[in-house]
């Protein structure tokens, strides 16, 4: 296991080392916002290594799960270095053990995994320093072999100029010399915004070759020595256990060699695996005999203690809500200026729970034996992971050693350690390394998914049009769930008080009702803005059209078009800007052509939303048949990421966010029904093909000077309310309740 | 014993028939390009050629193949030169997590045989891999290029 040492220079934060005839520098974990799921313990940022050859490798932390980190990040560097960066390699920095402050061992995480969508922002600054550090460094080397001062010399993509001499080194030339200089105190000074040539340039993804030839990249191609296979039985209730299992037949199969009982921990026990579910696994020489075996287990299964029904949960909730709530927010009198409204509209809007479904299900190779641990897992919180099976193998958290690899799609589902925990248990349970594979179905029916709820909005209006009173009064499952304690907070992770339209309403008020489920729910893309913004975003449009008002006109008067910060007490905070929101808004609604005449069948919508700091507006084109059926021809889209650090990853970010939420709200839903979830594979969920998809993403970006912020999740919450605005505009119905499937066809 | 081609070498299999051939590149022939995604030819993941069919090799028992000639991702380029369709997804940066991609290759380079000047319309009626990541807007563009790259070529 590689250890480094890593106790950083005093008067700088950077670590600078001599590595192989070359030059690394290591930048510590780069602050930042951080996500609530966030790691703490972390310390190597990520490092850039100049070699003799002149090749410049920057690693870069977290994992890639699809959101283009591991080319946006080494751009920033890059960018400061002074290197062309079309010849710059990338890595995945592993996540290791090393020395830390006096030498002792410490766990090196990285920023966060990948959550929240925080890559970018919280390395903008740590990521350029690195690089003005290594080059700062290769000046100073050059400066020594010329004998000339650092400020008669010039860099230009890799290479150090003397102009008065013509004289020139390129930085694999010094990068030996330059790992023997040092850094000044404090921080370096860095290009103003307008000389960048790499920074807010599209870049091409680094990774594209060796995905396009088949690379084994991902985790689910790891290979380990002597690994064993396993797959796991699960329970199909939900909270569900093992009553009796016949495994004679298993057993009997040649090549299978162990057979573990997984328990379901009780209530309150080991919190950290709250989510495990009951279930046998079977461990054989190959994955396809552990397969087969799986099959001919007998399990008898005692269902959970509730034959939980979706339908008649929901049925329940609806009921709850011509009740009284938990009022989490008022601002104002939201009773009294409702009763002195001259017009009130109202509306209820519905969404379900939703699968996050990664195209490649969850696998792990764990290896515990004695006290020599290893995970290779395409996880988005390796820090986690090292943690729980630390606690499994009874070991020192130092002595985990966990290799992020790519991940085949993550949305939020690899926050969730639950493989990770299986692998650790069988292998610990079988004293040897075992790789475990899920299944489709796996997959589908052990997910922590998105929480489904439905939303009860309350709007008043004075006799001019102004919205005088709001109230969003949602019944959902929390995200937080077999947390007894909780039942006050569960609110906290599903309603966000300063989101539009508070603060911009005088009385308002959020008020919450909990559904219960027992189906696991988890941080899925954008969490709470994709329902949120459905709702939202839908009832704007329902009051602008019982009002009489312009969709766009009315959004832009709750707005106002003045630049201030409000409150954003939430992650993506602690300020937004509606004014800003306003400049998006526009731009979109310019580009779209918002406001002409649109033959008939056609319709066009408008939604926005602010979250994690980027601010997105988009415009949904949709044609109606006369039959119902409907196709979304074009959506235009405008965002402010603040500096666009890689103008072609957020292109593409938005294209597939568009495309991603078209998918959810065209078709997906998780229903429950004798506790047991009844989608199992891509034949009964919905996922959507090219067919149905939009193939005119025309995205706009809008740089207003704001901090850099990023683009993974952002783009998904305005998506399916500008559809159904869209199908509203087309043909006067109003679609409240997610997913559309063919409700315009009843 | 089953006998049959794999990216021009030949295999001999004489284990269990009704494995499916997914498994037998991945883990007998450590083959790793070729993915599974849902294992019931829904999502398009682990396609191949088969006798230069694009097929889910997830569906296909390795016992039927007797004679087969099998191309997964790992054999699409020629020579070292890669195929058409791999350089429309370089100049069209088409991946995301990249996960479903080689299953999209697989299905446009046998889709352009069939339809060497597509309409979106012929892209819609006959591509159905599936994209969690929703990268359908540059599938479709590179899908497009290809079909230059190939005609240009000849
Ligand atoms: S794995 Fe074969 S089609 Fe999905
Ligand atoms: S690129 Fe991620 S599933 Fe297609």
């Amino acid at each position: 296991m590689a250890v480094f040492d890593l106790s950083p220079d005093r008067r700088t934060f950077l670590k600078v080392s001599a590595v192989g005839g070359g030059l690394m520098i290591f930048a510590p974990q780069l602050s930042g916002a951080k996500p609530a799921e966030a790691e703490g313990d972390g310390q190597i940022g990520l490092y850039v290594k100049i070699n003799s050859d002149n090749s410049v490798i920057i690693g870069s932390p977290g994992s890639e799960i699809g959101q283009g980190t591991q080319t946006s990040l080494p751009m920033l560097v890059a960018e400061e270095l002074d290197v062309d960066f079309a010849a710059v390699e990338t890595e995945l920095m592993p996540f290791l053990t090393g020395a830390g402050e006096n030498g002792r061992p410490q766990q090196l995480a990285f920023t966060s995994g990948a959550g929240g969508s925080d890559a970018i922002w919280g390395s903008y600054d740590g990521a350029r320093q690195a690089g003005a550090a290594a080059r700062h460094l290769i000046l100073r080397a050059a400066a020594r072999r010329f004998d000339v001062p650092v400020a008669a010399l010039s860099t230009e993509k890799g290479t150090v100029r003397h102009a008065a001499s013509g004289r020139s080194l390129t930085y694999g030339e010094l990068a030996a010399d330059a790992a023997r200089e040092s850094l000044p105190e404090g921080e370096l000074p860095l290009k103003e915004r307008r000389d960048h040539t790499i920074i807010g340039k599209p870049q091409k993804h680094k990774d594209v070759r060796a995905i396009v030839t088949g690379e084994p990249r991902f985790g689910i191609d790891q290979d380990y020595p002597g690994a064993l296979h396993a797959v796991i039985a699960r329970s199909p209730y939900l909270d569900g256990r093992v009553r009796n299992v016949d495994d004679s037949a298993a057993r009997a199969m040649p090549g299978v060699r162990h057979i573990v009982a997984i328990a379901r921990p009780g209530p309150g026990e080991n919190p950290a695996l709250n989510n495990l579910a009951a279930g046998v696994a079977v461990v054989a020489d190959s994955l396809w005999i552990a397969m087969k075996a799986r099959d001919a287990l007998r399990i008898d299964w005692a269902p959970g203690p509730v034959r939980e029904d979706s339908r008649a949960e929901y049925a329940k909730a609806y009921e709850a809500l011509k009740g009284r709530g938990q009022v989490v927010h008022e601002d104002g009198a939201f009773d009294r200026a409702l009763d002195q409204a001259a017009q009130v509209v109202e509306a209820q809007y519905e969404v379900p729970l939703v699968s996050h479904s990664p195209l490649e299900p969850q696998n792990c190779i764990a290896d515990i034996r004695g006290d020599c641990v290893t995970i290779i897992a395409p996880t988005q919180s390796p820090g986690r992971a090292a943690r729980l099976v630390a606690e499994i193998a009874g070991v020192d958290p130092l002595s985990v050693e966990v290799r992020v690899v790519r991940c085949g799609g993550g949305f939020g589902r690899r926050l969730y350690q639950d493989p990770v925990v299986e692998a650790a248990l069988i292998s610990k349970a079988i004293g040897k390394p075992v790789k475990l594979q899920w299944s489709r179905e796996d997959d589908m029916a052990h997910d922590f998914y998105r929480p489904g709820g439905i939303h009860h909005m309350i709007a008043g209006l004075d006799g001019n049009g102004r919205v005088t009173a709001w109230a969003h009064r949602l019944a959902s499952h929390s995200r937080i769930f077999r947390e007894a304690d909780a039942a006050e907070g569960f609110w906290r992770s599903e309603l966000v008080p300063d989101d539009f339209p508070g603060q911009l309403i005088p009385n308002y008020r959020m008020e919450y009702f909990y559904l219960p489920s027992a189906a696991p729910r988890g941080f899925w893309r954008a969490p709470i803005s994709t329902s949120n913004a459905f709702a939202v975003q839908s009832f704007v449009d329902e009051v602008a059209a019982a009002s009489g008002q312009d969709p766009l006109g009315l959004r832009l008067a709750l707005l106002g078009d003045q630049m201030r910060d409000i409150r954003y007490d939430n992650h993506g905070g602690p300020n937004w800007n509606p004014g800003r929101m306003a400049n998006v808004v526009k731009k979109a609604a310019a580009e779209a052509g918002w406001g002409e005449n649109l033959p008939g069948g056609k319709g066009r919508g408008l939604a926005f939303h602010f979250t994690f700091g980027t601010y997105v507006a988009q415009i949904a084109d949709v044609t109606v048949q006369s039959n119902g059926s409907f196709k979304v021809e074009r959506v235009v889209a405008a965002a402010d990421c603040g500096i666009p650090v890689n103008p072609n990853g957020i292109r593409a970010q938005m294209e597939g966010g568009v495309n991603d939420a078209l998918s959810t709200a065209l078709g997906q839903e998780i229903t429950i029904r004798d506790g047991q979830v009844e989608q199992a594979n891509f034949d009964t969920y919905d996922m959507m093909r090219i067919d149905r998809s939009v193939a005119n993403v025309d995205m706009h970006i809008v740089e207003s000077g704001g901090p850099v912020r990023g683009m993974g999740e952002p783009p998904v919450p305005p998506l399916a309310p500008a559809v159904t605005n869209a199908l509203f505009n087309a043909t006067g119905k109003r679609i409240r309740k997610l997913p559309i499937r063919d409700q315009l066809r009843s | 014993m089953i006998s049959f081609a794999v990216n021009g070498s030949t295999h001999n299999f004489d284990g269990d028939e009704d494995m499916p051939l997914l498994w037998f590149l991945r883990e007998d022939a450590q083959l790793k390009g070729t993915k599974f995604g849902c294992g019931i030819a829904q999502c398009g993941a682990c396609t191949v050629h088969v006798d230069g069919e694009a097929m889910r090799s997830c569906s296909i028992p390795v016992g039927s193949l007797n004679g087969a000639r099998v191309t997964t991702i790992e054999g699409l380029a020629e020579n070292g030169a890669l195929h058409p369709v791999q350089r429309a997804w370089l100049e069209e940066d088409v991946p995301q997590c990249g996960y479903c991609q080689a299953g999209q290759i697989m299905a446009a380079a046998e889709f352009l045989q069939n339809y060497p000047e597509p309409t979106d319309h012929d892209i819609d009626d006959n591509i159905t891999n599936l994209c969690r990541c929703g990268t359908y807007v540059r599938i479709r563009r590179a899908i497009h290029r290809a079909a230059q790259l190939m005609k240009a070529e000849g």
